[in-house]
């Protein structure tokens, strides 16, 4: 049952971002161009619901739907990682015209040229996991 | 309406919806660990300790990502009777000085992601960089635009704020700097 209901969210993300065109490497392009208000309403509309959600849930001690306590932790503390790591990703964000998400929603739209994109992005995980406690954290 | 493009504001509340099911399910929002995890199920575990990881833990975010699969299936070929994407007039000037005629017809640029174009190898080369970059970036970085910029800043976090800065440094460069060296007409 648990199993249908991830697969069901995934469609209903793969559905949303196909349809809003944050899928779309144009839409990525135009972003870093600013010529558009598209990606940032929707990143900015996606946090205003989200910070609320996420208050709400930490606040309410809520419980998770199969009744375990809900602790959401926080980022480990670090600058290296997150601005190096995040300049890298982000240039690749820009060529590729694709984060980790739209591409296994553009595998199944049927753009195969992206299965080299998700081939380099698994190749560039395994070489981080090889050499990862070579760099600054 | 839902065969038009969905606008900004439906689309954003929607995915913050989806993180917050997530984790009322006891799980995250973080499409870029499923990647590690690949690395895993493919014996990366026999190079290095840091893909022995329990693979059963990861199956949930695998589903998401099959679900993912089949929701792109649905949106391209259920949902979108036209593919072209309504980009601004400015971005497709750019885009056409850059060589991409294919701005503001098609979904994706056909110039990078047709079948016709991997006849050049030089797409190949740029398809496997940008991926590596990606894969290689948001392993380091500890996440992507699910686990970061929706999820870490959904909850006042201010390493993923820096990730997010980094990740529009690295943009901005690329789409400024690099792109004229790159797409030489």
């Amino acid at each position: 049952m648990k199993n249908v209901v991830y697969i069901i969210l995934g469609s209903f993300l793969g559905i949303v971002l196909y349809k809003s065109e944050a899928a779309s490497w144009f839409r990525i392009y135009e972003m870093f161009q600013f010529d558009s208000f598209h990606m940032y309403g929707i990143i900015s509309s996606a946090l205003a619901v989200g910070v609320v959600l996420v208050f709400w849930i930490k606040k309410s001690k809520i419980k998770s739907f199969f009744g375990e306590p809900l602790n959401i932790e926080d980022k480990e503390r670090s600058f290296t990682r997150y601005i190096v790591g995040g300049t890298l990703f982000g240039m690749g964000w820009a060529l590729a015209g694709s984060c980790p998400g739209p591409m296994y929603i553009l595998a199944g739209a049927g753009y195969w040229p992206i299965f080299i994109v998700l081939f380099g992005a698994v190749l560039g995980a395994f070489v981080y996991g090889t050499v990862s406690k070579k760099l600054p954290h | 309406m839902i065969y038009q493009p969905w606008p900004w504001y439906v689309a954003g509340p929607l995915i913050a919806i989806i993180m917050a099911l997530l984790i009322l399910m006891g799980k995250r929002f973080g499409m870029s660990s499923n990647l590690e995890t690949f690395c895993s199920i493919g014996g990366a575990g026999k190079f290095t300790d840091y893909f022995k990881v329990d693979i059963k833990s990861k199956r949930w975010n695998l589903l998401v990502v099959l679900g993912s699969v089949i929701g792109g299936f649905i949106g391209a070929h259920w949902l979108s009777p036209n593919p072209a994407v309504d980009i601004s007039d400015k971005t497709v000037v750019k885009l056409q000085e850059l060589g991409f005629d294919s701005a503001g017809t098609s979904y994706l640029p056909t110039e990078l992601f047709s079948l016709e174009s991997l006849a050049d190898p030089k797409v190949w080369v740029i398809l496997l960089v940008a991926g590596f970059l990606v894969g290689f970036g948001t392993r380091y970085a500890g996440g992507c635009t699910s686990g970061h910029a929706i999820s870490g800043l959904s909850n006042l976090q201010r390493p993923s704020l820096i990730a997010v800065i980094g990740f529009f440094i690295g943009g901005l460069v690329m789409v400024h700097l690099l792109f004229p060296l790159i797409f030489v007409v």
